[in-house]
Order: structure tokens, then C-alpha cells, then sequence
């Protein structure tokens, strides 16, 4: 179980971001994790409630996007999603296939509301 | 309301690290391997085999992860070869700055190989880079054939699999072909060896994986 671990980091990142923006008041976290990331994401958000509880984050919520795992064919260059580990090209049908992206564990955005009067 | 693009891995200050210790490397032509694999498969053995083998002069050393013992340091540090235990007290998988912390005192200059040991566990060390060239997951034929399917993400992340202990292949329902495809479906053209400690089966071929993966890291033989 590192999700703890992980929920930490960003709670770590959301705090240093919070020192760039006084200004704001931050309402969502919006995070991309691959389905091959490791991450277990009910564990996840379990750990970030435990952690934010009682605290100035406590209503922050975290949005998470699954990012399928995605593979690219060697012989025709498509593209594609893998579902239930079938890494056949579905175009060529060739199964000379790479492994693309899927582990994602990334923060793509804050989202913030300003605070009334702070408007510069 | 409004947006804050942040476009940050999760673990970046992990990786900010693991890049500091991949460009040291690099400067001392150190090779680093991550070996990860669940409790029991064997990882320690492999690894005490593997020191066994080198010649006396290999200039090598391991860095060994536990939760909680000093173990397997000492059945390591037998070979004779520099060996330091990290212990994570109770964290689960090894970070890049236990990496940094446990190098100090250590020329990496003088070394040709640094071996990672991870903690035993199939999920959590995945998400850590520790700087290394590779990744190499152990595999052993008494946990079964569906493990890469239940465990994709250290399959998909290692370029190695090596499934161990296959002198123990008749006694247990094992179906390599199934494990190799399996294997294939998580991570095509992963390479895969097969070996077992106890008869020294594919050792030669594990060492020569190491020797030549060594090679096209750092673009030399060793000295
Ligand atoms: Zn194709």
C-alpha cells in the first residue's frame, strides 16, 4: 500500500502551489492515472481523505481520469487502447505491438476559485 | 472559478532525485538495476548466486531494501562484495532518496555495478524510479502464471522478467507458455529468462543478460 505515500505528494504539491497562488482557494485536484500505473485508486482517495481530514484541505476533492493503457503497432504505426490485455493491432491485426503509455501518475491541474477582495 | 495548470508527475520531487542519481551514474559509468519482486521469490537467493559468480575483482556492490531486517545484508555480504541493508521501517517500496542516502560513503567511480534490491513487493516499488537502467522483475514458478495479469504495472514498467525456481516446475501447476504469453500481453518484446538457484540453471544466461545490458548503458565493456 504506497497510496499514503502518494496522497502525500500531492497534498505536498498542492501546498506549494498554494504558496504561489494566496489568492485562490483551491476546490479540486485534478490528477491522470494510468490502469497500469500500480495505483489503486479507491486506496487513494481513501488515503487522501485519511490525511486531509481536519485540516484546510479537508474539502478539497480529488478528481482522478483512468488513463487507459495505450499501444502503438510496429508494422502500420496505429494507435490504439488496449482492453483486457489484447495488444493486437486492431487495424493491421498485427501483434507486433509497443507499449505507448498507461502509467501515468500526474497532476494536470489546480482548480481554483478566487477569494473575494483579492482581485488585483 | 478557474484552472491552475499544473501538468506535474505525482512524484516529482522522486524524480527530480532519481534524475540527479541517473546523471551520477552516469558520469562514474556505474549500471544500475532495480530488482523488484513479491516476498519469497526468491530475490536474495538470485542475487547471492549472481555475487557467487563474479569474479572476486567485479567491482560491484548492493544496496538491499527491507521493511524491517538486516538479513539479507548479511547472507549477501558473505560473497565479499560491498553490501549496505536499507531499511525502510515499515514503507513498502524504496525511494530515490534512500538511494542518495545510502550511496554516501560509497565511490561510485569504483563501482561498474550497483544492485538495487527492492523491497519485496509486487505494486508499490513500480512507481518509484531510484535512477536505474532498468527495471528487472523477479518471478517465481510457485506463485502462478497469472501474476503478470494480476501485477501489470511492474511487468509493464521491467524490461527483464526472470522466473525462478523452475527446478520446482513438476511439482506445481505452472504453465510456463501461459506465463510467457501472459507476460507478452503486459509488456511485448519483454525479454524473460528463466532460472533456478538451486540447480544453477539459466545463471549463465541471466549473468550475460547483465554483462551485455551493462554494455549498451554505458557504451563500453567493463574495464
Ligand atoms: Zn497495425
Amino acid at each position: 500500500m504506497h497510496e499514503l505515500s502518494i496522497a502525500t505528494s500531492i497534498l505536498d504539491a498542492v501546498e506549494r502551489e498554494g504558496k504561489l497562488h494566496p489568492e485562490a482557494s483551491f476546490k479540486a485536484v485534478g490528477l491522470r492515472i494510468g490502469e497500469v500505473s500500480g495505483v489503486d485508486i479507491d486506496s487513494l482517495t481513501f488515503g487522501w481523505e485519511a490525511i486531509t481530514k481536519d485540516t484546510e484541505w479537508e474539502s478539497l476533492k480529488l478528481v482522478i481520469e483512468s488513463v487507459p493503457r495505450k499501444n502503438r503497432c510496429t508494422q502500420c504505426g496505429n494507435e490504439f487502447a488496449v482492453r483486457d490485455y489484447e495488444i493486437e493491432c486492431p487495424a493491421c491485426h498485427s501483434l507486433a505491438t509497443v507499449n505507448l503509455s498507461g502509467d501515468e501518475l500526474d497532476i494536470a491541474y489546480i482548480e481554483a476559485e478566487e477569494l473575494e477582495g483579492a482581485e488585483a | 472559478m478557474s484552472r491552475v495548470v499544473v501538468e506535474k508527475k505525482v512524484l516529482n520531487e522522486n524524480q527530480i532525485l532519481a534524475e540527479q542519481l541517473r546523471e551520477r551514474y552516469r558520469q562514474n559509468d556505474v549500471f544500475c538495476l532495480n530488482i523488484i519482486s513479491s516476498p519469497g521469490s526468491g530475490k536474495t537467493s538470485l542475487l547471492e548466486r549472481t555475487l557467487e559468480r563474479f569474479p572476486k575483482d567485479t567491482r560491484v556492490a548492493v544496496l538491499t531494501g527491507d521493511i524491517q531486517t538486516e538479513n539479507d545484508a548479511i547472507r549477501l555480504a558473505r560473497a565479499g562484495f560491498p553490501v549496505k541493508q536499507i531499511t525502510t521501517g515499515g514503507t513498502c517500496h524504496l525511494d530515490a532518496r534512500m538511494i542518495e542516502k545510502h550511496l554516501v560513503g560509497w565511490d561510485l567511480g569504483a563501482l561498474d555495478f550497483l544492485l538495487v534490491e527492492n523491497v519485496g513487493n509486487l505494486v508499490c516499488p513500480s512507481s518509484y524510479d531510484l535512477g536505474e537502467h532498468a527495471k528487472v522483475v523477479v518471478l517465481s514458478v510457485t506463485e502462478g502464471d497469472d501474476k503478470p495479469l494480476k501485477y501489470p504495472s511492474i511487468f509493464f514498467k521491467a524490461e527483464l522478467a526472470v522466473i525462478n525456481k523452475i527446478d520446482l516446475l513438476p511439482y506445481v501447476p505452472f504453465d510456463m507458455a501461459k506465463a510467457r504469453e501472459n507476460i507478452q500481453k503486459v509488456h511485448p518484446g519483454a525479454e524473460i529468462i528463466e532460472v533456478s538457484c538451486t540447480t544453477g540453471a539459466g545463471l549463465d544466461q541471466w549473468l550475460n543478460w547483465l554483462e551485455a545490458r551493462r554494455e549498451k548503458a554505458i557504451g563500453a565493456p567493463v574495464r
